[in-house]
């Protein structure tokens, strides 16, 4: 299976990273040659196994549902390129 | 004394226990060697004032004689450990200048029983790479050198960790292994490397990269150290709902060397065409070491072993693709400038153009990618079910009565840095050919120096064990350590 530039550009656009139109074409062929090694898992006989979840064998852990952290706005702002009055700061979203 | 910085975990406990030295004259001695580092770029953040202060401490606590086996010693931390107040980027520039307001569990437990902080040490960017030379700060140089004096690769992802044990900046090290990235450095540079058990160590404040393989470990200068690190690191956490409820064993107490009776397997599919035949001589001398201490050397196969480097490129890069969209110049690190009239949607995609590196691009295309309508099943789901038959071998195999698995860590000694073509990532993925396999199955394994090639680059062998029970595999590890004899240390030129 192999990639074209346009692929190429959708791929990029859904993982939300800006690629130059002259780069498509060594993307496409990078992705292509990634992807055609990982067809020799096409030889595998997988009928009838489970796609594995998790792998130890354990029951997720579970607890009262309550707050247990929290009241520290300071703190999670204090790494933002741009916090303004107690919130994230972004380019406007809705027209 | 030998040079304090040249020592132990081991032998500092010892010493410092007797009295014979103090934290303080420990971690100076490793802080002048960290200030000699430069060539190696080993350390990407030095915190030398927090050092000093946390070895007075620890030099109190050992007075009021309430000391652990870490308690005193001068370790390094590799960058993708969130530590409070230190910056921390897992070589990224996209978290360029963020500081955690939080520590890692690792480190948290490190702190708790008397480590002291050196700094942090450079890798691959988050943990993506094999020769570290995706790290926003360049690659670590190995501190063995090529036959002409050419700079080598220490490895990755986890090479500023290993650089840094083989010179001796620092006692231990921190590392992290998601597809053999603390076993390879660690061969690479003729030091220890423990992967535990998928759940032994907490990944909370740990960056992740693809969180149903990675998993945080020590690197060390030899197994008995391992073995004392890994329990002052492992820990039950409810802040990382995968890591088990299970006590933390004393490992170190493990360490018999009475391997009489242990039935070690010989894996025939890790018996690759092209191998170096000094890879398999080592790998032949390994078997016989651990047979003349009483083990019973026995062939097994693990069929589905070739599947694992492709299985481990689907998935790998799937829960990347997820776990890397966090990083969207809103919350912390790198934000793009923008243009006039730019939107939130050129935000992300500038922002993430620019923080993230070519290879972190590409792994977190290739996962968007196998994760998209149309493709789930074919890639990832597939790749999901090959990995559960990949750990099945492995449990047929300890089904059989095999106690242990013995196999080449690398399928080369360390290559030069320069030396893997960008343009062909699966080049550089084929030397995580011996490595990934564990990591999908969620086993323990070491990487244990073993001898040296035709140039005098270290080799590495690696054994793996049965789930939960490093103290078994470190015993055994810990054997073959012995009955090597590996002493060689790297000339200093840097």
């Amino acid at each position: 299976m192999s990639i074209t530039e346009d692929e190429a550009r959708k791929v990029a656009h859904l993982a939300r990273i800006a690629v130059d139109d002259a780069q498509l074409p060594a993307l496409a062929r990078e992705l292509s040659g990634i992807l055609h090694f990982m067809e020799q898992l096409n030889e595998v006989d997988v009928e009838g196994v489970e796609p594995m979840t998790g792998v130890t064998p354990m029951r997720l852990k579970r607890r009262e549902d309550g707050v247990t952290t929290g009241g520290m706005p300071e703190k999670i702002l204090s790494n933002a390129p741009d916090a303004r009055e107690g919130f994230f700061a972004v380019p406007k979203v809705v027209e | 004394m030998t040079e304090l910085n040249r020592m132990t975990i081991a032998g500092a406990r010892d010493a410092l226990a007797k009295g014979e030295t103090t934290s303080v004259e420990l971690t100076e001695a490793c802080i002048a060697a960290a200030e000699g580092q430069g060539a190696l770029n080993a350390f990407v953040h030095r915190t030398a004032d927090m050092a000093r202060q946390m070895a007075a401490e620890a030099d109190k606590r050992i007075a009021a004689g309430n000391a652990t086996a870490m308690t005193g010693i001068p370790v390094g931390v590799k960058d993708v450990f969130a530590v409070k107040g230190v910056p921390t980027q897992a070589g990224s520039n996209i978290l360029r200048g963020f500081v955690p307001e939080y520590e890692s569990t690792v480190t948290r437990n490190l702190w708790d029983a008397g480590a002291v902080m050196l700094g942090k040490l450079n890798q691959d960017e988050f943990a993506m790479g094999s020769t570290n030379e995706s790290s926003c700060y360049g690659p670590a140089v190995n501190p063995w050198r090529g036959p002409d004096g050419q700079q080598l690769t220490p490895g990755g992802s986890s090479g500023g960790s290993a650089a840094a044990v083989a010179a001796d900046l620092v006692i231990a090290a921190t590392g992290t292994d998601t597809g053999g990235s603390i076993r390879q450095p660690a061969a690479f540079t003729g030091t220890v490397g423990l992967k535990p058990t998928y759940g032994r160590v907490s990944r909370w404040g740990t960056i992740a990269y693809a969180s149903s393989l990675d998993q945080a470990g020590p690197m060390t200068k030899t197994v008995r150290d391992a073995a004392i690190m890994l329990g002052a690191m492992a820990s039950a956490d409810p802040m990382d709902s995968t890591c088990a409820d299970l006590p933390v064993p004393d490992f170190e107490a493990a360490l018999t060397g009475d391997i009489r009776g242990k039935r070690i397997g010989i894996p025939r599919e890790y018996r690759m065409e092209g191998m170096p035949d000094a890879i398999d001589a080592l790998w032949k001398q390994g078997a016989e070491m651990l047979r003349d201490a009483g083990a019973e050397i026995v062939d097994i196969s693990l069929p589905h072993a070739k599947y694992a480097l492709p299985a481990y490129y689907v998935i790998a890069p799937a829960e990347a693709s997820s776990n890397l969209a966090r990083y969207d110049g809103v919350r912390y690190g790198h934000r793009a400038k923008l243009a006039q009239g730019d939107g939130i949607v050129e935000m992300y995609e500038k922002t993430r153009a620019e923080g993230f590196g070519p290879e972190v691009q590409r792994r977190v295309m290739i996962g968007t990618y196998v994760l998209s309508a149309g493709f789930y099943d074919a890639y990832y789901n597939r790749a999901r079910k090959v990995r559960a038959l990949i750990k099945r071998d492995f449990e047929n195999a300890f089904a059989d009565g095999i106690d242990s698995i013995l196999a080449p860590t690398t399928p080369s000694a360390a290559f030069a840095l320069g030396s893997v073509d960008k343009g062909d990532p699966v080049q550089m993925y084929l030397n995580d050919v011996f490595t990934v396999t564990l990591n999908l199955a969620g086993l323990p394994g070491v990487a244990v120096p073993v001898g040296q090639d035709a140039q005098g680059l270290p080799l590495g062998l690696q054994m793996f064990g049965r789930p939960f029970e490093e103290g078994d595999l470190l015993n055994q590890a810990s054997v073959l350590e012995r009955a090597a004899g590996f002493v060689a240390k790297p000339d200093r030129w840097w």
